[in-house]
């Protein structure tokens, strides 16, 4: 009888470990397959700068200084090595484009050609993407590490390896100051 | 109410709408089985099986060609088609909705809809489909021209919302129902008038007298039953109705973190006043307003929540700002 129990007991145990367990799993594989989201918009927008660097060229010309930031910013964000290099030089770049969003809204001559809108738009939507899937990451980031934290499951999580995921923050500290994303969802 | 314990409560509510469905499948072919075929035992219950063959057949039609239809029967068209076709400055609208689409999208951490516009001037816009993966958000015209990019944002975040929560896929489930259910009282009901009559006598008379009181009882019940069965489905959907469209602006807004791109895209919404003319009462629910603007969705209280789809849009408008408000601090 005592046995019995005893048995039923650790069939609980071993059950709850392993639903836990496979909790734990599903969440780490969201909380990476999050983490290339960001990537994938953060190559859209790479690919999509020449293009519109291209487009305005000719209607900016005395904001030069701009362009070519914007494009110093790119080729410095193909080069980064690691999630937190990654972050600062992509943190750089979206403040270049920031900044360029904001100056051409002041030149009629571009507000009006359509290519160069459709070009803005796009830029608007990749950098608004880039912005959710980092939002996203987060929060799922979040619940993962929640998951890990709360008791008892923390008792065996490090026991079985799991690591709390890394949010996606603000590492720049003038990106911080200027909310240029703001500007971006315009 | 979070999101997960809506979806779980969509769940539920989906089994249950379900059973309940298949006890009045059951009621439907007992009544026939009784009344027609005859009362005592050892005979094969043909009604039974036969309502729960066609019934079950007719809700998987109707479920998997369910967003189909809506969309059908509404002309929307798919935005690429559109684009292909427009000019330049249409373009650049269709081409914000797909962008807005997206990243809407990769905020919901859920697969793309396709994206469709009704050609229609009243601002509107709807959800249909059977959940994640398999859905479709369509906006009116009318929605594209009067909203710019955050008001735009903060109705496709509703809309993904619906889609997230499993709203749509309780919502096509209850369409379906409502439909077979329609169909079978209509089945039932031209039967009694057709040959019910001489079948009956015939059964009575075998019965006797105390047997055909009780019968006549049974009988009276399953016809007033079959006659109010769409009814009760409609509203039970409606019911859950109003709640969700709180939900859905609440986590529309989690998911722009902007809730007030939503609030003024509801104040421009409202003010247009026209009904929206492509949609019909059929699909009403699925809306972000209601589109026949009819007045009981503009109060509070027991009626209004049997009968309206939708709260009241100053309702809606005053929750989403004071989020903002709370969000600044």
């Amino acid at each position: 009888m005592l046995l019995g129990m005893l048995f039923a007991v650790v069939i609980a145990l071993v059950l709850w470990i392993v639903s836990s367990y496979n909790r734990l799993v599903g969440l780490k594989n969201q909380v990476l397959n999050g983490w290339r989201q960001i990537d994938v918009q953060l190559k859209r927008r790479h690919d999509l700068i020449p293009n519109l660097v291209n487009s305005v060229r000719g209607s900016m010309d005395f904001e030069r200084d701009t362009l070519t930031a914007v494009m110093e910013a790119r080729a410095k964000a193909l080069t980064a090595t690691g999630p937190a290099d990654a972050a600062q030089k992509e943190g750089q770049l979206t403040q270049a484009l920031g900044r360029l969003i904001a100056v051409a809204e002041n030149y009629p001559t571009l507000k009006s050609n359509d290519s160069v809108r459709s070009l803005m738009e796009e830029l608007t939507g990749t950098e608004n993407k880039v912005g959710f899937a980092r939002q996203f990451y987060n929060d799922i980031a979040t619940k993962f590490n929640t998951a890990q934290q709360v008791f008892p499951t923390n008792v065996f999580a490090a026991a079985f390896g799991f690591k709390p995921a890394e949010l996606f923050e603000i590492t720049n500290e003038a990106e911080r100051a200027a909310p240029t994303v703001d500007l971006g969802r315009r | 109410m979070n999101l997960y314990e809506q979806q779980a409560a969509n769940r539920r509510k989906t089994w249950l709408i379900m059973l309940a469905f298949i006890g009045f499948l059951f009621f439907l072919g007992a009544g026939f089985d009784t009344l027609y075929i005859g009362e005592a035992g050892g005979f094969v219950p043909v009604g039974s099986l036969l309502a729960l063959t066609v019934g079950s057949v007719s809700s998987a039609i109707s479920y998997f060609a369910g967003d189909r239809a809506v969309l059908l029967a509404t002309a929307a068209k798919p935005v690429d088609e559109l684009a292909a076709a427009a000019s330049d400055e249409d373009k650049l609208k269709l081409q914000r909705l797909s962008n807005v689409v997206d990243e809407m999208a990769i905020a919901a951490g859920i697969p793309r809809p396709r994206v469709y516009v009704v050609p229609d001037a009243d601002p509107n816009a709807f959800a249909t489909g059977r959940g994640p993966g398999k859905s479709s958000i369509a906006v009116t015209r009318g929605l594209l021209d009067a909203l710019d990019r955050d008001e735009l944002q903060g109705v496709i975040a509703h809309e993904m919302s619906h889609i997230r929560n499993l709203d749509v896929r309780l919502m096509t489930i209850v369409a379906a129902l409502v439909g077979t259910a329609a169909l079978l009282s209509e089945w039932a009901r031209r039967g009694m008038m057709s040959g019910g009559g001489s079948r009956r006598r015939s059964s009575r008379d075998r019965d006797g007298g105390g047997g055909g009181a009780a019968g006549l009882i049974f009988f009276a019940i399953w016809v007033i039953a079959i006659m109010i069965a769409p009814f009760v489905v409609q509203a039970l959907a409606m019911m859950v109705s109003r709640k969700r469209e709180y939900l859905a602006d609440a986590s529309g807004a989690e998911l722009t973190r902007n809730p007030i791109g939503l609030a003024r895209a509801l104040e421009k919404i409202e003010s247009a006043v026209a009904p929206t003319q492509s949609i019909n009462r059929g699909s009403a629910h699925l809306c972000i307003t209601d589109p026949l603007g009819r007045p009981v969705n503009l109060k509070e209280g027991f009626w209004s929540d049997l009968f309206a789809s939708h709260p009241p849009m100053a309702a809606r408008i005053a929750a989403l700002k004071e989020m903002a408000f709370q969000g600044r601090t």
